[in-house]
């Protein structure tokens, strides 16, 4: 069984097919890359998967259970959590109020505020943003306010985190962080599912990579066999 | 075993002291109607009435950043269960039918109309108010013939006492949803409310539960002032100044700060009473002229004045929000 897992999975925005029967599926622990060009309908497969939106048609199973037409925070509250392609921090928010709102809201256990305070303190040492507890959200540079959505998502505590291109705009030093952070959240057994256009990240980082292109799956495989694939190299080169 | 963190000693400390002097005025404001003068007891339900009024608007409209004008819609109710059920029960059974049918008419139009964002909200809600409003009065001519009705008589030092019992009500209840996760969920509604609901928060629940919290305190309101004017029609009970009026206090006061919020109603209804009484035909205009100019020059109202005044004095210190 897989962890998460949809089966023809079709979106339309008007007459267009953004995501059209697509199939896919994640082990437990793995790290699988998404990635297409833009408008390939990466963003908006994650905005099915985490019940922003609603499939025309299709399932979306998470460790077996159909979870498709639940709503937003049911999904969250379930153990999937997500960041956002472009940062939705709580901006007036002081840092920590923001991975404080994870711990008590993401799970259904209560929480008491000390305990919840610990716990994000933990979080935002972990992405590395301790020290800017008490800034808020909104006079943090974006590289750091997409960690802190990292920090509020794993607040949660989610079995599978969808990262929607957390690398980009960064330069080589913070990628090379931001890969180390990919690893170390799977390390603590948290499944992987990403977004990203930084090849070199993806390609080193993921187990399996799936390639989507004008809505449709055009290939799936290792890092080694995407690289390698023909298809692959003319949608991304335009040959 | 109760373990205290330093922050939360520190924030205890620092309630003492205003928290004794609120319960002395306390005591005195309900001891008023035995030793105060006899308007005095009048003027300070009408004030209560609008710390009320302003206070549930804040609880439901600040964090989330919708803009209600249903204000009037809930304190009509109030009114109009008063004027019905005045007769056939207790006060206090009443004002608590009250609330409860302003909290249930808060839950329906809740559910049906909060996923509409920003200025359409604001519109539906003010039409909640016309249709309300001339849906009551056509009934009352088409089948009772007559367009008012007679509300039961309460003596003024009554009124007085439950006006301050549902003000300290509301005013607690405000303060210890804004501390609560509650209170931090509904701020992250307002800021961004995608995130909030994919971070677990039920955004509709809470949305819809917070309006018709604030709904509770303003029909209460309105069954008790209702007994006051002894002669109610749609007109008066629907009167849309009760939808605009907390509106323009709270922005007077600063709608971020509870204490602010809670003066601009206690200065901008003291404004009110005395211009009345002493400039009928200006009042209008003095209140237009006062609302630009702290519009203009106090964009986040009086608390804002003040914190800024206290950061200058603390030579720039970082100052608690």
């Amino acid at each position: 069984m897989f962890v998460l897992e949809g089966q023809g999975v079709t979106k339309y925005f008007g007459g267009l097919a953004a995501v059209s029967d697509v199939d896919f599926h994640v082990d437990q622990g793995e790290i699988v890359g998404l990635i297409g060009p833009n408008g390939a309908g990466k963003t908006t497969l994650f905005g099915l998967i985490s019940a922003a939106l609603v499939p025309n048609s299709g399932t979306i199973r998470f460790k077996g259970e159909n979870i498709t037409g639940l709503r937003p925070h049911q999904i969250c509250k379930k153990g999937l959590a997500r960041t956002f392609q472009s940062v939705k921090v709580f901006s007036d928010m002081p840092v920590i109020n923001n991975v404080v709102l994870g711990v008590h809201f993401g799970t259904s256990e209560r929480v008491k505020a000390a305990q919840a305070a610990n716990e994000a303190d933990r979080l935002l040492e972990f992405v590395g943003l301790s020290g800017r507890a008490m800034v808020p959200a909104k006079d943090l540079t974006l590289v750091n306010q997409k960690l802190l959505e990292v920090a509020r998502a794993l607040a949660t505590k989610p079995e599978v985190l969808l990262l929607d291109e957390i690398m980009a705009g960064l330069n080589s030093t913070e990628i090379t962080q931001a890969m180390e952070l990919v690893s170390k959240i799977r390390a603590q057994g948290i499944t992987i599912f990403m977004i990203e256009h930084v090849m070199k990240a993806i390609m080193s980082v993921c187990d399996r990579i799936m390639v989507l292109d004008h809505g449709k799956k055009i290939a799936e495989g290792t890092p080694q066999e995407i690289a390698t694939s023909k298809m692959v190299v003319e949608v991304y080169l335009g040959e | 075993m109760i373990q205290l963190s330093w922050a939360s000693i520190r924030a205890s400390k620092s309630y003492l002291i205003p928290g004794i002097i609120l319960l002395l005025g306390l005591i005195v404001l309900a001891g008023l109607p035995s030793f105060g003068p006899k308007y005095s007891v009048i003027f300070l339900s009408t004030i209560f009435m609008y710390i009320v009024l302003t206070t549930g608007w804040v609880m439901f409209s600040g964090p989330t950043r919708q803009i209600s004008l249903a204000t009037a819609v809930f304190f009509g109710i109030g009114i109009y269960i008063a004027a019905i059920l005045g007769k056939h029960m207790p006060l206090l059974v009443m004002v608590l039918i009250g609330g409860l049918a302003s909290s249930v008419m808060a839950l329906l139009v809740g559910s049906l109309t909060l996923r509409l964002k920003g200025v359409y909200f604001t519109i539906f809600t003010f039409g909640l108010l016309e249709l309300i409003k001339n849906a009551i009065n056509w009934y009352e001519v088409t089948f009772t013939g007559t367009r008012g009705r007679f509300v039961v008589v309460v003596d003024n030092n009554t009124i007085y006492l439950y006006m301050l019992a549902i003000t300290v009500l509301t005013v607690l209840t405000a303060f210890l949803i804004r501390r609560s996760k509650y209170g931090l969920a509904l701020q992250s509604i307002g800021e961004q409310e995608e995130a909030a609901a994919h971070i677990g928060i039920n955004v509709t629940l809470m949305k819809v539960s917070i309006f018709a919290i604030s709904a509770f305190f303003m029909g209460a309101a309105g069954a008790v002032m209702a007994t006051r004017w002894t002669y109610i029609d749609p007109f008066m009970a629907f009167n849309m100044n009760y939808s605009f009026t907390p509106v323009l206090m709270a922005i007077f006061g600063g709608v971020g700060q509870l204490g602010g919020v809670v003066s601009g109603a206690i200065i901008f209804a003291y404004l009110e009473q005395i211009l009345i009484t002493k400039y009928p035909f200006y009042y209008m205009l003095v209140f237009g002229i006062v609302m630009v100019v702290s519009v203009l020059f106090l964009p986040n109202g009086l608390a804002g004045v003040v914190k800024n005044w206290r950061a200058r004095t603390t030579g720039g210190r970082y100052v608690r929000t």
